[in-house]
């Protein structure tokens, strides 16, 4: 920050120095990432631009881009996307309206605040696949609880038509990543100076205008940074999905479809295209927030 | 001070946990070699976790009479058929050479070969893992006139039906549907397999083929004739729409299908045969009206092509012990192993000459002959190396299946046939 404010051309030698010792500092930790993350997407991207199929061990060479044509012409790939988008969308704005009151439920808790806070933390902890199952269970006709409720028809198949199905798989995304929403939420919180609203209130501010005029300007940065932590999470959804229709109902997210080709058909190179695309996407949603709504990743804190 | 008593309380940690960890492993070795005998190689067995234990039974007999040449130890897969093959393919694909034995589903033979993950069985073994096989299996586990795994445990599907409200069980499914709607949904419905999902593909292909038509006509080359093709969609889309069709066909499987019929609300269900000592434990009241019939015809004057299902034995190419593997399976698929299976685990055998012995007729009372036909009369699914894109293409055409209309199948047919070339020649996304 210092130096982004020094005038360019005046970099004195301690700073030079400093930010040697910086990346010195870094480099153990660039390696690691390099090492885990950029070799195996290198890898993939090599992968999908060869025929390769573990099935026909004979077959192969180079393919050119004819993979990424077979899935950019594929309707299969956009009505996945089309799925993974609303359901990234819908899941992420709920959360994000929960996960705020949530965080303010938190926050004010006058009594047995530790106790509401290990309560709400509780979803989150539980394994996906786990939450999935039970959510899978509660809702199947023959062993669940939820057609037994009252207005609820006990033969209702939630899973055998594609609205319900969606209806389920996002409340179960909802219900187990709210609470990793509204930590991060109560995380920018806590960083309002209470003088504030102190200030505010001795004005004559309601309530409402007291949210409305503090807490939200002064979170804007933490409910971004929230945001596109949850959209780029919301946006690989799989197990969820994978446990309760296996992409039936037309409810497949892009990470089933990679999944097919990768793992049920061994068709490493369209697989490998599926994978490298929805790398791509996930990129383009990371330059959206970052450049379009002025996400400050290094200071997703209010004050700054 | 506080630092430096957490440091210490760490270090503490540590040792404990090393230590647990030293004695854990200890224990386990000691334990292992006990169970198992401890002498000779250890074969590793990868299979599904069969509930009865016949399997360990059958590997324990072998490990005993191979006089301390090796001892089989298992590693358990997923219990449904798409899972195990996700665990195994992403394992023979890395070239682990953890496994020995392969329990493989019967459709993934020509896969499993072509890609080189099992080894081919030589002539002289051939003959001898095959004598008295039933031809259909034997076709199961052969690709390109070879055989790559040894027949094992066979298994198809019968009509299981409600004699307290069925007097005569019906031969074909306009009969069987008829039958339930005179009886009514309440106490009617007709269980089936229609989850997206192998399952699946093994009703349709039940269906299409007893129709009279071949899902393939070759490796690489489309059958499904039009006519009989046609027919058998009719049929299917008749069925999922009728009241008779479970409200959660859409998501059944062989286990939902199960439940419900135990449950007593169904009088009909398509199965195999492991549903008949379930019942007798969960659902004594309904095991006492439990009838059992061949699987239903699509067209009255020909005989039907029953699913055909079951595990055979293959030797992994990655193994470091090829040859003690071949002489394991040897002894595994015995007669009196396959005996154990029938009566332990209710899993066919795959040797037709075992049908009709005492034992046999004790583990199927009163329908071991209706097995054996069942096997005989039985459909093997698409032989191709790519099979999963031919399932994966069956799915995609036809499910849900309450969106086909019985009176307009010519658009469902193109996408099917549409959906299977592609398949055969492994384009496009499934």
């Amino acid at each position: 920050m210092e130096a982004g404010t020094a005038p360019a051309g005046k970099i004195t030698a301690r700073t030079r120095s400093e930010r040697r010792l910086g990346w010195l500092l870094c480099a153990p930790a660039v390696i690691a990432m390099l090492l885990v993350t950029a070799y195996p997407i290198g890898y993939a991207i090599v992968l999908s631009l060869q025929e390769v199929d573990l099935r026909f061990p004979e077959e192969g060479g180079w393919a050119g881009l004819s993979n990424y044509e077979s899935v950019l012409t594929s309707g299969l790939w956009w009505q996945d996307l089309f799925n993974t988008l609303f359901i990234t969308v819908i899941s992420v704005a709920i959360e994000l309206a929960l996960g705020m009151i949530i965080a303010l439920v938190m926050y004010r808790a006058i009594f047995g605040r530790g106790l509401v806070r290990t309560a709400v933390l509780i979803p989150y902890g539980i394994v996906t696949v786990v939450a999935a199952f039970s959510w899978f269970y509660a809702f199947s006709p023959d062993t669940g609880f939820v057609n037994n409720l009252p207005l609820i028809a006990d033969d209702k198949a939630w899973f055998g038509e594609r609205f319900s199905s969606f209806a389920v798989i996002i409340m179960a995304e909802v219900w187990k990543t709210t609470p990793f929403m509204a930590l991060l939420l109560l995380a920018g919180l806590t960083t309002i100076d209470d003088g504030l609203y102190e200030a505010a209130k001795v004005d004559g501010a309601s309530a409402w205008q007291r949210f409305w005029r503090i807490t939200l300007p002064l979170m804007k940065p933490a409910i971004l940074v929230a945001l596109l932590f949850r959209t780029l999470d919301a946006f690989r959804i799989f197990d969820t999905i994978f446990i309760m229709t296996r992409g039936a109902q037309d409810t497949e997210s892009v990470s089933i479809l990679g999944f097919n080709q990768l793992i049920s058909r061994l068709n490493l190179g369209l697989g490998s295209a599926v994978s490298v695309l929805i790398f791509i996407c996930v990129l383009i949603i990371a330059f959206l927030f970052v450049r379009g709504l002025g996400v400050r990743m290094a200071e997703g804190r209010p004050g700054t | 001070m506080a630092i430096a008593e957490a440091g210490r309380f760490t270090s503490r940690l540590w040792v404990t946990l090393i230590a647990i960890i030293a004695a854990a492993t200890l224990l386990a070795s000691c334990t292992g070699s006990d169970e198992e005998g401890g002498a000779g190689t250890e074969l590793t067995f990868f299979i599904f976790n069969e509930p009865s234990g016949a399997y360990q039974e059958a590997a324990a007999n072998c490990s005993e009479q191979s006089n301390g040449q090796y001892h089989i130890t298992f590693e358990f897969l997923p219990a449904q058929a798409d899972a195990q093959r996700e665990q195994l393919v992403r394992r023979l694909g890395a070239e682990d050479d953890s496994i020995d034995i392969v329990g493989m589903d019967i459709i993934w033979t020509a896969e499993f070969a072509n890609a080189g993950f099992v080894e081919p069985w030589s002539d002289a073994d051939a003959q001898q893992v095959t004598e008295n096989v039933f031809s259909s299996v034997v076709e199961s586990a052969s690709y390109e006139d070879t055989l790559y795994a040894a027949p094992f445990t066979s298994n198809t599907q019968l009509l299981w039906y409600r004699k307290d409200r069925v007097q005569n069980p019906p031969t074909t499914w306009d009969e069987m549907i008829a039958e339930a709607e005179r009886i009514g949904p309440a106490e009617g419905l007709i269980q089936v397999q229609a989850n997206r999902y192998e399952g699946f593909t093994v009703l349709a292909t039940a269906m299409i083929e007893s129709a009279g038509a071949q899902i393939l006509a070759g490796p690489t080359e489309v059958g499904l004739e039009q006519a009989p093709t046609e027919r058998a969609l009719e049929v299917l889309g008749q069925f999922a729409r009728s009241p008779v069709a479970p409200p959660d066909i859409d998501t059944s499987t062989e286990d939902t299908a199960r439940l419900s019929f135990e449950a007593g609300g169904s009088s009909f269900m398509l199965n195999y045969p492991f549903v008949y000592p379930s019942a007798s434990e969960n659902a004594p009241d309904v095991f006492e009206q439990m009838g059992f019939a061949l699987y239903p015809r699509i067209d009255a004057d020909m005989p039907s092509r029953p699913p055909l299902g079951g595990i055979h034995l293959g030797v992994s190419a990655y193994s470091n012990n090829k040859d003690l593997t071949f002489e394991a399976i040897k002894c595994l698929v015995q007669p009196e192993n396959q005996i154990i299976a029938a009566t332990m685990g209710g899993l066919p055998p795959v040797r037709e000459d075992l049908y009709g012995t005492k034992e046999l007729d004790e583990a199927y009372p009163g329908f071991a002959d209706l097995i054996k036909e069942s096997i005989d009369n039985a459909a093997p699914r698409p032989l191709t190396p790519a099979y999963t894109d031919v399932s994966l293409a069956i799915q995609r055409s036809l499910h849900p299946p309450g969106d086909i209309d019985p009176n307009d199948v010519g658009s469902v047919y193109d996408d099917l046939h549409d959906a299977v070339e592609k398949a055969v020649q492994r384009e496009g996304l499934f």
